[in-house]
């Protein structure tokens, strides 16, 4: 008695490549003949009885759709039969699905945790098809169960053991082949309260938390220290400093820019009082940061500039802005170095603003299009050193005194005012060609009321039915739906009207 | 006098200070010492001397001629063996001092048309190379084969089959029984492995793995990882059969566990996904052993061994208790409790073990031979066996072998 499949060819355990199916190829005309040619010590009359028996299994599985195995005889005839064998018979009546697996060991009585002992006349044949002399494995060939712990889902204490797990070992892995001796990051911010505050500043704050280098955040707040960004800033568990600016933060986009720049001066002064050391990095709070970012800017030396994509939304609906040109030659909206071909840094490219000209917003929250500056600030990084009063050893000359800067009242439109050479600047990210933040304004107007903190308390009692019910109707479904459709887009006004109709019998119900 | 009776103290606080300085040098790799010692950049050179015969090249040459995808295929090494064999230095043309001897036979390379190869006349071929070698040398019937090797990388090795019931009922070719067979199959008290046989890697193709390898800083982010079949559908569409049933509870048991990177799709980022994992799964299959514990080994992959008594490559040179984590079939179920629970640094120092180069290398065939490859291994483990008791040299007229013993189709010449 033997285990005995067609004689089709299994593959190993590593043939990946019997994932392909290639297994239904593989059978041979050899194997019948060799399978009864070698190991078979039966007479010829029990070879005959088991191609007879062979051939019943083959018509069997013909009939019934799968391979029929002829276990099942071995289980009949045999006298040790266990509760499991019953299982076995209905494996074989029901569908041949996966879920036949599962339902296997459920039908035992004792726990399913237990080992699902293996088919016992196995073990006999196993012992009898081993050499006489040499001990067998204590592995036992044949049938196993499938053991399924009760509850196949995973454990919350596991899963966290494991980020821990995946955690040390990228804290291991920065170690060997990250960066060498990374240094702290000084990231400053300019903000302050408004409808959108919350939004940005929470994917700031996330942003930030993941870094993995320690982070000094200033955050240097227009009109002074607010409860919304102090509650915000509380909560972010970043180290920060928050820095009240006199000015209120202006309407207009131009005035704003200025003032925003008037507020990374404040926080440079900042580091300057306090002597802090690091890479220094301005971080928009409404713009995305990618962390290989952080990466590559502790390659900086002294000052580095990187790429920002550019993502000036159009706030209305017209998308007629590009030309048949620039449909062709879509405008690349990137702000950076530009390189020759041995990697020198040789100019800069800058956001291309004519297209925009005319219709580019004015005021904060108008629904047109937000232009960024000439050079945004966020492209660029220097070492905090470079700002340091002392004249530190190293310290280049071509970079200007920060006390020297904006003391005449001029406007500072962009960190190259801060060096008397631009040309020594490092460019980063590949010089240029990887983009690794993204600068974007979308921000309510500023008038529009929020509520403070963003908590709804008292919680909402007003209940104001709205113009469209979610839910469809109980009565008439594909008629009154139909008609919904029709009215809406004809006459709109009507709609709101049979709408209405339509609710009153819904709110009898 | 005063000055210089305090140089000797500094002198030896600097020394003291200087140790400090070394040991706080860590490395990011580890050196691998197993039962047998520090050995795995061993040189075999000049430690033994192998003696190749000159089969026909019905045997070899002509085997692979007629079918070239054999040196592709995971049984690929006994090709590449006999060709490092032919040029290497532990080579000699004088059979009289050699210390082995080598009968390069390709019985793996007869394949169906999906690449699979069948077994059915590898016995029928062995016995007739070592006919051929018997009759025209007088080395074999010097010892009846106890210094000879041969290479077996199949399924179960010499037992010459893939299904393990008939494999394990025809037990290892009775020529066989005094060589000393160099295979991949290894499992602990079973018919197939004879004792002292030196356990080898499956064959994996060195430039494909190299043409996929990132970044070593690329963070590790799956936790564990595994691409493969769970169910055989062709065979065994049941379950229970294939793997005895532990792929099959892996796949009901963890499906559903985020922690878990399983399923059967062939992705072209295999190989990135390895680098990129914590864990490797290696489950037996039809067979215990697998491609994956070498890919593993490569890509810096835990590899986690679910196969039963299973006896991995080069085990007296590698001490893989404390590079894999092993887990018994019984206890798939609890996989995710038992890796989790493992302590982070007993995970830092296996991945340490596994950056060992010398480790990745132990486990490649490389196409031209490098130092501290597989070859290498192999005889080392082979010269670790050395010098050959006495009594291995028959005394005129003793026979032991019995040279029409196994099933009778085996014995029709080839």
């Amino acid at each position: 008695m033997f285990h005995n499949n067609h004689g089709t060819r299994r593959s190993t355990a590593a043939a990946r490549s019997s994932a392909s199916g290639g297994l239904e190829g593989g059978g041979v005309g050899s194997p019948a003949a060799s399978s009864a040619s070698d190991g078979s010590s039966f007479r010829p009359s029990a070879s005959t009885f088991w191609l007879l028996l062979h051939g019943l299994c083959c018509l069997i599985s013909l009939f019934l759709g799968f391979r029929f195995s002829r276990l099942i005889f071995v289980l009949l005839f045999s006298n040790t039969i266990y509760t499991y064998t019953t299982t076995t018979t209905t494996t074989i009546t029901s569908t041949r699905t996966e879920t036949l697996t599962v339902s296997f060991p459920l039908t035992h009585t004792p726990p399913i945790e237990t080992a699902v002992k293996p088919n016992n006349s196995a073990i006999e044949l196993s012992d009898k098809m081993s050499n006489q002399g040499s001990s067998h494995s204590q592995v036992v060939v044949g049938r196993h169960g499938i053991r399924i712990r009760p509850w196949p889902h995973p454990d919350p204490t596991e899963v966290m053991r494991a980020h821990r797990i995946i955690e040390r070992v990228q804290q291991e892995q920065r170690k060997w082949y990250g960066v060498k001796s990374p240094r702290p990051l000084i990231v400053i911010t300019p903000t302050y309260a408004r409808t959108f505050q919350a939004l940005h500043l929470t994917g700031l704050i996330h942003c930030l938390r993941n870094v993995p280098y320690p982070v000094t955040w200033i955050v240097v707040e227009a009109g002074g220290v607010t409860n919304e960004t102090a509650s915000l800033l509380a909560r972010s568990r970043v180290q920060f400093l928050h820095i009240p600016f006199h000015e209120k933060m202006p309407v207009e986009w131009a005035e704003r820019h200025l003032t925003e720049n008037r507020m990374r001066l404040h926080g440079l002064r900042v580091i300057r009082e306090r002597n802090m050391d690091g890479i220094v990095l301005f971080a928009d709070d409404s713009n995305v940061h990618s962390l290989d970012l952080f990466d590559e800017i502790q390659k900086v030396q002294w000052m580095g500039s990187v790429s920002v994509g550019i993502l000036a939304h159009s706030g209305g609906p017209d998308r007629t802005l590009l030309t048949e040109d620039e449909k062709l030659n879509p405008p690349i909206p990137v702000q950076g170095p530009a390189c020759n071909s041995s990697g020198h840094l040789i100019g800069w490219h800058t956001f291309n603003s004519i297209p925009y000209s005319e219709k580019s917003a004015t005021f904060v929250g108008e629904s047109a299009t937000v232009l960024p500056g000439k050079m945004e600030w966020s492209g660029f990084v220097f070492n905090a050193r470079m700002i340091w009063k002392e004249a530190e050893e190293g310290r280049p000359e071509w970079v200007k005194d920060l006390d020297k800067i904006g003391e005449n009242g001029e406007e500072i439109e962009s960190p190259l005012a801060l060096v008397n050479d631009a040309s020594f600047v490092e460019p980063l990210g590949d010089c240029g060609k990887k983009v690794m933040l993204w600068w974007m304004r979308v921000e309510a107007r500023a008038d529009s009321k929020f509520p403070p903190g963003w908590i709804i308390d008292p919680p909402l009692e007003i209940v104001v039915p709205s113009k469209r019910t979610p839910w469809q109707e109980t009565d008439d479904l594909a008629g009154s739906k139909l008609e919904q459709d029709d009215r809406r887009f004809t006459r709109p006004k009507s709609r709101s009207s049979s709408k209405r109709k339509n609710t009153l019998p819904g709110q009898d119900n | 006098m005063g000055v210089k009776s305090w140089i000797l103290p500094l002198f030896l606080l600097q020394i003291l200070f200087g140790k400090f300085g070394i040991a706080e040098l860590e490395q990011h790799t580890e050196r691998i010492s197993g039962s047998a010692g520090d050995v795995l950049e061993d040189d075999p050179v000049g430690r033994l001397k192998v003696f190749v015969y000159e089969l026909p090249i019905k045997y070899n040459k002509k085997i692979v001629g007629r079918d070239p995808r054999c040196l592709n295929h995971m049984f690929a090494a006994e090709i590449f063996m006999h060709r490092f064999l032919l040029t290497s230095p532990v080579r000699t043309l004088n059979p009289e001092e050699a210390d082995w001897f080598y009968t390069p036979v390709y019985t793996t390379c007869d394949l169906t048309p999906n690449g699979l190869p069948l077994p059915f006349k590898s016995p029928r071929v062995m016995r007739s190379a070592i006919q051929f070698i018997s009759t025209n040398w007088p080395y074999w019937n010097r010892t009846e084969g106890a210094d000879h090797f041969f290479l077996v990388p199949h399924d179960f090795g010499a037992c010459f089959h893939y299904q393990e019931e008939k494999a394990i009922q025809r037990g290892i070719l009775p020529l066989l029984k005094k060589a000393t067979l160099v295979q991949t199959f290894g499992q602990e008290n079973h018919v197939c492995l004879k004792e002292g046989s030196i356990i080898i890697p499956p064959y994996a193709p060195p430039q494909k793995m190299q043409a996929h390898m990132i970044t070593p800083d690329t963070p590790r982010s799956i936790f564990v990882y595994f691409r493969g079949l769970f169910y055989d559908v062709g065979n065994d569409p049941e379950g229970g059969y294939y793997a005895r049933g532990a792929r099959a509870s892996l796949w009901e048991n963890f499906k559903n566990n985020p922690l878990f990177d399983i399923s059967t799709e062939h992705p072209t980022t295999y190989y990135e996904d390895m680098q990129r994992a914590v864990f490797c799964l290696c489950p037996l299959g039809w067979a215990p052993w697998s491609p994956r514990l070498v890919e593993g080994v490569v890509f810096g992959c835990i590899p986690v061994i679910i196969a039963d008594d299973i006896v991995l490559p080069f085990a007296d040179a590698i001490p893989w208790e404390e590079i894999g984590v092993f887990v018994a079939e019984k206890d798939v179920p609890n996989l995710d409790t038992i890796l989790t629970n493992i302590p982070i640094d007993v995970i830092l120092r296996k991945q340490r073990l596994l950056a060992n180069p010398s480790m990745k290398q132990a486990m490649l065939f490389p196409q031209p031979a490098q130092p501290g490859d597989a070859f290498h291994q192999i005889l080392n483990g082979l010269a670790r066996k050395l010098p050959h008791d006495k009594s291995i040299y028959l005394k005129p007229g003793e026979r032991t072998l019995n040279w029409t013993a196994g099933p009778k189709g085996d014995l029709k010449p080839w």
